[in-house]
Parts: structure tokens; C-alpha cells; sequence
């Protein structure tokens, strides 16, 4: 049996909408658009963000033909944005050129860290989902945050493993299980990865889908980090649902003792 | 009449539209947006909107992130 066939009937829904990957790309970081579009292709992915900036009449070829080109559906991001009223209107402006009322909510309180502010992150999402949005908001690995968040209405939660870019990995575990174990929307591990084992501990943890972006633009070779980690989103996935055996103190023979030659 | 283009001051004559703005700064058909003073104007409405001393007009585009 390959993993496709393990995979079947297990697809990502978000907001009443199948993803066909469990893996969503960033686009953030990679050094050209042939790079980008050569890791997005390894990944599998069928949803992948983008950032809303000014236009630069310099800029040669656009982030939306690559998507465009591989039917990857888009999801804008409001990256940048330190207040609710500046993600609002980010979203505003994403949906106006994009087409597309999902936006990927980030509201952060300082440069240095990037951790979300979730005062302004609250606010931003009910206001946003009061407007029709779909909202998916970069959360802090906070249970309870995550809880009013989809209280409010959001269509999914992305609890940060580690702060964005730092491939530290999952630093709490444990508060990562927990948002699982509480929420009724699609859990999504956002932020952190650093490599292949990181995203197989995501969704061996319980999240249904892995966002990233620095881990592959950033990797050495991006299109090979890029299939590692559709290999590794699907083997936890994989594991999480085969239920993996509790862990012990001690040995536990695997092999039979009756009929040992000379006992 | 003086407008301020993604943050970039212009002398723009009276008159100018939003459409005229934006189409001086991308010739791009499709996946851009502009907000004047921090209000989105639909794109249908860009030709209709015409541009007063002062205004700020950001116009935006999807680029790579996140």
C-alpha cells in the first residue's frame, strides 16, 4: 500500500472547501521565481500564501503567475501589519485583487520577534469575519486564545511552533496537543519549522495541516527540502491516524519467550 | 493638485481619476487594488473616482510572504 492510498479520503477541509494537500506553502524567501516554482511543484502543495505590497514597477514576473501556472489556489497573508485596522485593510485590498475572501490573518506586535499581538489579532479577526471574510489567523500556541478565536468564527487556527524564520521546531509540544484536542476547525502548524522531522511531529501531534515557507526557500537545495516535507506531512499523518503505541519504562519483547532452544 | 502615490509625491492635474493613477503605475490588468486614504475603491469604480489635492492612494499588488 503507498501513502497515497493510505492518504485516500483523508482530505484537508477547510471552511466546507477539500485542500488537496496537507501541506501549505509560503512563498516568502526564495531566491527567484524559477527556485519557487521548482519547490512548490516538490511539495504537492495546493495552497500557498502571498504578501500585499505596494506595486513595484521594477519587479519582473509576478508570484501570481507561478501559482497561476500550477493551479495553486491563493491565500494573501496581512504580513506586516501591527494593528487591527491595518490587517483589515490589507485583507480589504487582498480580496479587491485577488478575488478571494480567505485571507491568512497575521497581526504582530514588533519586528524582533514577530510574535502575533492577540489583542489586535482578536480584534482584527471579528472584524473580518463580521465581513464575510474566511478567516485563518497566525495565533500564539495559547489554548485559550485559540479557543476565541474559533469562538469568533474563524475557519481555522495556525498556532506558531516557533517564532517565524527561527526553525526552532515546536518549542511546546504540549500546548500544541492541546489546541488539538479542544478545537472543532482545522488546526494548522504555522511558523518555526526548521526541518523534515518538525513537520512529522505536527501532525503526529494531532494539527491537520502544516504551513511553511523559510524551511524550504531558505534550505540549501529548496525543491528537495520541499519533497521531504510532503514526505513528512504525510508519514504524520499517516502515524497519527494508525494510533501510535504508548511509551514505556521498560523493555517489551517483541519476539515470543515459549519455545526458546534449551529452556 | 498634489497626491501622494504609494507614499511618493505627484503633480497630478485636476481631473485625474483613480484609474488614471493606478494605470500610471502598473500597466497590469488584473490582481491589483488601490485604497485612497484608506478606503478600498472597487475596481469597477477606479474610472468614476476622481482624485482631490492631498489624498494618498496606495495601490497593491500580491508579491512573496509568509
Amino acid at each position: 500500500m503507498t501513502t497515497t492510498d493510505g492518504a485516500a479520503g483523508d482530505a484537508l477541509v477547510i471552511a466546507g472547501e477539500a485542500i488537496a494537500s496537507r501541506l501549505i506553502m509560503g512563498t516568502g524567501g526564495a531566491p527567484s521565481m524559477r527556485v519557487l516554482g521548482e519547490a512548490l511543484d516538490a511539495s504537492g502543495t495546493a495552497l500557498t500564501t502571498v504578501a500585499m505590497r505596494r506595486v513595484d514597477p521594477a519587479a519582473r514576473g509576478s508570484v501570481l503567475d507561478v501559482l497561476r501556472e500550477r493551479g495553486i489556489r491563493v491565500l494573501p497573508n496581512t504580513a506586516g501589519c501591527f494593528t487591527a485596522g491595518e490587517a483589515v485593510l490589507t485583507a480589504e485590498l487582498a480580496r479587491e485583487a485577488l478575488g478571494t475572501a480567505w485571507v491568512k490573518l497575521e497581526v504582530i506586535a514588533d519586528e524582533r520577534t514577530l510574535l502575533p499581538d492577540p489583542i489586535e489579532l482578536v480584534d482584527a479577526a471579528e472584524r473580518l469575519v463580521a465581513d464575510g471574510f474566511t478567516v485563518l489567523p497566525y495565533t500564539s500556541d495559547d489554548p485559550v486564545l485559540a479557543r476565541r478565536l474559533e469562538q469568533i468564527g474563524c475557519a481555522a487556527v495556525m498556532p506558531l511552533g516557533s517564532p517565524i524564520g527561527s526553525g526552532l521546531g515546536i518549542r511546546n509540544p504540549h500546548n500544541i496537543e492541546l489546541i488539538v484536542e479542544a478545537a472543532g476547525v482545522p488546526v494548522i502548524l504555522d511558523a518555526g519549522l526548521g526541518t523534515a522531522s518538525d513537520a512529522a511531529l505536527a501532525m503526529e501531534l494531532g494539527c491537520d495541516a502544516v504551513l511553511l515557507a523559510t524551511a524550504v526557500t531558505r534550505a540549501q537545495d529548496p525543491a528537495l527540502m520541499a519533497a521531504a516535507m510532503r514526505h513528512a506531512v504525510e508519514a504524520g499523518r499517516l502515524a497519527r491516524r494508525a494510533g501510535r503505541i504508548p511509551e514505556r519504562r521498560y523493555a517489551q519483547a517483541s519476539s515470543p519467550f515459549e519455545g526458546i532452544s534449551g529452556s | 493638485m498634489r497626491v501622494t502615490v504609494n507614499g511618493e509625491a505627484r503633480e497630478l492635474p485636476d481631473g485625474t481619476t483613480v484609474a488614471d493613477a493606478v494605470a500610471a503605475v502598473t500597466p497590469a490588468a488584473s490582481g491589483v487594488a488601490a485604497a485612497l486614504n484608506d478606503e478600498v475603491v472597487r475596481r469597477a469604480a477606479w474610472a468614476a473616482t476622481p482624485l482631490a489635492d492631498a489624498d494618498r492612494l496606495e495601490v497593491l499588488t500580491a508579491v512573496q510572504g509568509g
